[in-house]
């Protein structure tokens, strides 16, 4: 015990990593102990993390969709591919997912990118009563998208983010407004930012790829900005990671 | 033994005849003729008058009768509307056993001991038939159910003990064995009598064990019990009310008692229903009925929303009812063995699409039972053809298409964002005319600016296209003619837009 309160008070001589073991082992913490900082490269903790396609994982702070969080999407150009990229590995893998209030949700490119189907139930009106939906879906579903017809009250935002919590499911807000009307809460904000098609010529060709460029922005382990190149989609509707030309990273930086 | 066995059978005549009336309307008094594998097997009274026998080929029936009405054989038909003439018959006695469709045998002794003899029995049973299903019927009683048929056909009271005198006359073709018959008729051997006639043990070793059964029933010595069927049982339940109610809460609280009901009476069977027939009948004689198609067993509660659901749209829709409802029916449409409760058969998976079960279907009573729909992919061209949204718990059947190869379909990567129509828009070049397409599939100016919705224009960077759609040209409301396009617009956004009959439309966003 003292051992743990001298680390504490002397934070500039942290002790080797064995040192550190041997502290947690003889004060009877092991397994519930762990470094605060960094990422978990312990591999997936099934009960709390859902998995994401590994070109977005750099975007996340844990590596994967931690349950009980709120994820933020806006709707830039580029922001529909980058919701069902997000959806994508989770539902290969098992989950449920649902999707309130988006009637304009392109079904034939969700299944492209891999979300499976006969696990994705879409309430595309859900009306005035949409937050009692989604918190009724909460309580079954892994994954829960909802696209706020207005601005979100704190009350509403709040009581919402404490369901998801208790309940360990992922709520993945669609932000459609500006940027100041962003929800409010949400830990995690993924933002498409330049977006360049391929494929058309004048008259010929047809669209092929896309190159996207994804910020991540968030509160708490998040908060440094991160920052991702993919294709999304590609030929066949799925995404691959890009390295950036220099042409590209120079109307990046314009657009940010 | 001889009273033991003594048959009674009921045959209708013409029985595939009868029965192409009952289902597919077809009237039976006209010439009609059912054919199986090009051969005339059955034919209407005024048929044969004009010479159409059992047997005869098509061309041949028909140039015989040239008005003849030609069906194609279903013995599913068959068997399905000679259920009602077996229920009926059942209703008097006991023990029915369905020989074929059209013929089926039954004791003799109960129904004329409670009737007072057999040929009363017989009257009753031709009379209960007639009035509960219209259908003329004929009554035989012979010993066993082989001499019983042709007794019914024949319309004849054989009585006890005459039975081998009365198949002593009858031709031998009866016997149905084409190649037996067609071999003593050659040895010189015409009526059943004459083949009941030779020692057993000989016609048992020169034709054989078949021929030596048909010997047996030829002389009338048929001991086969009859093959009772058991009826299948009832399982849907009825509540009828004293009062009619007129609020879709007070149904709904009625229903949790009749589903609970419903549910002990599955559950003694050890069947669980998959889809159930919910039928409101109003004091008026108003009816709905719908059937509800649900993955496994349906709970009390479930069953009562599904009725608030439909009674519903049915209480506050344009067609409402004149008067409270006054009876409610559950009926299970389609039922499956059930031993008892499965948690999670595939384990963790179970368990988890059952939470998500149960959260779908809250929202559904939340917002209904159409507010919640899952995706499934069919066959088309558009992104928009290709989906096909069905309620939550409905058959996720897919239509069948989706492997076929579609000319001219849009490729992948398919758009993000497919708004549910079309949404307007303008398509012009930089002097500001409207770019068209030729019959020749060409554009007309080269298209620069465009304007979505009535939104401010935006420029063109890249395009392609015109990609020439005809859709269900033969179907007069249903053709879709056009060309399709892909636009690559300044603001980073790309877009399919469709132009139909000169007009343009945004189908999707390539969001």
């Amino acid at each position: 015990m003292a051992n743990i309160v001298a680390l504490r008070r002397r934070p500039a001589s942290a002790p080797a990593r064995a040192d550190l073991a041997e502290l947690i082992r003889s004060t009877g913490l092991t397994g519930l102990v762990r470094q605060a900082s960094g990422h978990s490269d312990a591999g997936w903790d099934a009960d709390r993390l859902l998995p994401v396609v590994p070109e977005l994982r750099p975007l996340l702070s844990a590596g994967g969709l931690r349950r009980g969080t709120i994820v933020g999407v806006t709707l830039t150009p580029g922001g529909s591919s980058v919701l069902l990229a997000l959806l994508a590995e989770a539902s290969r893998a098992g989950s449920w997912c649902a999707v309130v209030g988006v009637p304009t949700l392109g079904v034939v490119a969700a299944a492209e990118m891999g979300i499976e189907l006969s696990r994705l139930a879409l309430i595309p009106n859900p009306g005035p009563e949409w937050p009692s939906v989604v918190a009724a879906l909460l309580d079954g579903v892994d994954i829960v998208v909802a696209a706020p017809p207005g601005p979100v009250a704190t009350t509403v935002a709040g009581r919402l983010a404490a369901r998801a919590r208790q309940r360990g499911g992922v709520l993945v807000v669609v932000e459609t407004g500006p940027a100041s009307a962003r929800c409010p809460g949400a830990d995690v904000t993924l933002e498409a930012v330049h977006s360049e098609w391929e494929g058309l010529g004048s008259g010929r060709g047809r669209l092929t790829r896309r190159q996207l460029t994804v910020h991540a922005r968030g509160r708490g382990a998040a908060a440094r900005r991160r920052q991702v190149q993919l294709w999304l989609p590609t030929v066949s509707g799925g995404l691959e990671a890009a390295p950036a030309s220099a042409g590209y990273l120079a109307a990046v930086q314009e657009a940010v | 033994m001889a009273d033991h066995s003594r048959t009674l059978v009921v045959w209708c005549p013409d029985w595939p005849v009868a029965a192409a009336e009952i289902v597919a309307g077809v009237p039976a008094h006209g010439p009609v003729a059912v054919f199986a594998a090009n051969r005339v097997i059955a034919c209407s009274t005024a048929a044969r008058a004009e010479g159409v026998r059992r047997g005869l080929r098509k061309r041949e029936a028909q140039s015989r009768c040239p008005q003849l009405v030609v069906v194609a054989d279903d013995p599913d038909r068959d068997a399905r509307a000679f259920e009602p003439v077996v229920v009926a018959v059942e209703q008097l006695a006991p023990g029915v056993e369905v020989v074929r469709p059209g013929a089926c045998a039954l004791a003799a002794r109960g129904p004329a001991g409670y009737f007072g003899g057999v040929e009363l029995a017989a009257e009753r049973i031709v009379e209960q038939v007639a009035q509960t299903c219209a259908v003329e019927c004929q009554v035989g009683v012979a010993d066993g159910v082989f001499a019983a048929v042709l007794a019914a056909k024949a319309g004849r009271l054989v009585p006890p003990g005459g039975t081998a005198a009365f198949l002593a006359e009858l031709d031998i073709s009866t016997l149905d064995r084409p190649q037996l018959t067609d071999l003593l008729r050659r040895l010189g051997i015409g009526t059943l009598g004459a083949f009941a006639a030779l020692p057993a043990t000989d016609v048992l070793a020169r034709f054989g064990f078949d021929a030596a059964y048909a010997h047996r029933l030829a002389g009338g010595r048929d001991t086969r019990p009859l093959a009772v069927r058991q009826p299948p049982p009832d399982l849907e339940v009825t509540e009828t009310f004293d009062e009619p109610l007129d609020r879709v809460d007070a149904a709904a609280f009625a229903a949790r008692a009749l589903a609970r009901r419903f549910h002990e009476r599955l559950a003694g069977f050890g069947l669980a229903c998959t889809r159930l027939g919910i039928e409101a009948v109003t004091a008026h004689g108003e009816e709905l009925h719908r059937i509800w198609r649900h993955d496994g067993l349906l709970t009390e509660p479930a069953i009562a929303d599904r009725v608030r659901w439909q009674l519903d749209g049915w209480l506050t829709g344009s067609t409402r009812p004149t008067a409270g409802i006054l009876r409610l029916r559950l009926v299970p449409e389609e039922v499956v063995t059930h031993a008892g409760l499965q948690p999670g058969l595939w384990g963790e998976a179970g368990e988890q699409s059952a939470r998500a079960h149960r959260a779908l279907a809250r929202v559904q009573g939340i917002l209904g039972p159409d507010a919640v729909v899952t995706a499934v992919l069919g066959g088309g061209r558009s992104p928009a053809d290709r989906v096909r949204y069905v309620p939550w718990g409905d058959d996720r059947t897919s239509p069948g298409d989706v492997g076929q190869p579609w000319p001219g379909h849009l490729p992948a990567p398919a758009p993000a964002v497919v708004p549910p129509q079309p949404l307007p828009a303008v398509v012009y070049d930089s002097r500001g005319v409207l770019v068209g397409a030729t019959a020749r599939l060409e554009v007309t100016t080269t298209p620069e600016w465009i304007v979505v919705d009535r939104a401010t224009p935006v420029e063109i960077t890249s395009w392609a296209g015109p990609w020439p759609f005809d859709e269900r040209w033969w179907a007069a409301g249903e053709a879709q003619r056009g060309a399709r396009f892909q636009f690559c617009l300044a603001d980073g956004r790309a877009v399919l837009a469709v132009l139909r009959a000169g007009h343009w439309a945004v189908e999707a966003f390539y969001d």
